[in-house]
C-alpha cells in the first residue's frame, strides 16, 4: 500500500477530506443507478398483472 | 457484409430481441464492470504513488475522469438515438434515447460535484465560470431538459420528436466541451488521457484508470439495459411474449 498505514489511508495529509466525499458521492450515485431500474421493473410488473387480471374478469 | 449489417438493424429494432439479448448480456457487463472497478478503485485510492503536484487529492480523478467521458459519450448515444429515431421511424431507438437521459444526468452531476471538490483544495477554488466548467453545466441542463420534454408531452411521438431534436441540436455542446481547455484560458487542466498519444501518467496511477473508465462504460450498459427492458415491457405488454415472458399465460 502507498500509505503507511489505515489512518493515513483515512486521512490523505488532509486531503482526505475531499477525497472521500468524492468517493461517497460516487457511491450514492451508482447505487441509484442500479436500484432506480430495480424499483420500475417491480413497478411496471405489478401494473401489467393488474391490467391482465381486470382483462379477464 | 452490407446485407448481415442491414439484418442486425432489424434485429435492434425488435423489441423482443433486444429484451432477450439485453437478458443475457447484462451479467457479462455487471461483473466484469465490478471486477474492473473494484480492483481499479482499490489500486487508486490505496496503492496508487500520490501526484508530485496535486498529492493525494489526484486520487478523485479515478471517478472524475469516467464519469465525464461517460457524461459526454451517452449525450453522443442519445443524439445518434434521437437521429436515427428521426430519419428511420424506429421506436427502439427512440427508447435508448429516451432512458439515457437520466443516467447520463447523473454522470454530468457526478463530474461536476467531484470536480468541484477536486478544484478546492487544488485551485482554492469550488467554481470558476470558465469554459470547461460551464460547458459541463449546460450538458447536464440540456440531460435535464430531455427528461423534461419526457415527463411535460403526453403524446409520445411529439415527446420523442422534440427530445431527438434537443439532442442533436444540443450536441454541438460536446465539441466545445472538449476543446474547452485548449480554446479558451482556463483554470482546467488539459486532457490527461487521450486515444492517440501515449499517456503521460505514470502506468501505476494510469492503469487503474482505465479500469475505471472501462468499469463506468460496463454498468453503463447494464443501466442502459435495464431502463430499455421496462419501457419494452410496458410497450409491448399486450403481446404473447411478454405474457409468456411473465407466466401470464397459465393463469388463464
Amino acid at each position: 500500500m502507498f500509505f503507511e498505514s489505515f489512518s493515513s489511508l483515512i486521512e490523505m495529509n488532509g486531503h482526505g477530506k475531499y477525497v472521500w466525499l468524492c468517493y461517497g458521492i460516487f457511491a450514492a450515485i451508482i447505487i441509484y443507478n442500479f436500484v432506480s431500474p430495480k424499483l420500475t421493473r417491480k413497478q411496471v410488473l405489478k401494473d401489467i398483472e393488474r391490467q391482465a387480471r381486470r382483462e379477464q374478469q | 457484409m452490407w446485407q448481415a449489417l442491414k439484418r442486425l438493424y432489424h434485429k435492434m429494432g425488435s423489441p423482443k430481441w433486444f429484451y432477450e439479448i439485453s437478458g443475457r448480456w447484462t451479467p457479462w457487463f455487471l461483473w466484469i464492470g465490478a471486477a474492473l472497478m473494484v480492483t481499479g478503485v482499490v489500486w487508486g485510492l490505496a496503492f496508487a504513488p500520490a501526484d508530485y503536484l496535486q498529492g493525494n487529492s489526484f486520487r478523485i480523478i479515478y471517478i472524475h475522469v469516467p464519469s465525464a467521458l461517460l457524461s459526454q459519450s451517452a449525450y453522443v448515444l442519445m443524439a445518434v438515438a434521437g437521429l436515427v429515431g428521426l430519419v428511420w421511424k424506429m421506436k427502439m431507438s427512440f427508447i435508448v434515447g429516451k432512458v439515457v437521459a437520466p443516467i447520463g444526468a447523473t454522470m454530468a452531476i457526478m463530474a461536476l460535484l467531484t470536480g468541484a471538490i477536486w478544484g478546492k483544495p487544488t485551485w482554492g477554488t469550488w467554481w470558476v465560470w470558465d469554459a470547461r466548467l460551464t460547458s459541463m453545466l449546460i450538458l447536464l441542463f440540456l440531460y435535464f431538459g430531455v427528461i423534461a420534454i419526457y415527463n411535460a408531452i403526453e403524446n409520445e411521438e411529439m415527446a420523442n420528436k422534440a427530445a431527438a431534436i434537443l439532442s442533436i441540436v444540443g450536441s454541438i455542446n460536446i465539441p466545445i466541451i472538449k476543446y474547452s481547455v485548449e480554446w479558451w484560458n482556463t483554470l482546467h487542466q488539459p486532457a490527461t488521457i487521450t486515444l492517440t498519444k501515449k499517456p503521460t501518467m505514470a502506468p501505476e496511477m494510469f492503469i487503474p484508470l482505465a479500469m475505471t473508465i472501462l468499469a463506468f462504460y460496463c454498468w453503463f450498459a447494464v443501466w442502459v439495459f435495464a431502463r430499455t427492458r421496462n419501457e419494452i415491457l410496458w410497450r409491448e405488454r399486450r403481446t404473447n411474449w411478454v405474457k409468456k415472458e411473465l407466466n401470464l399465460l397459465e393463469s388463464k
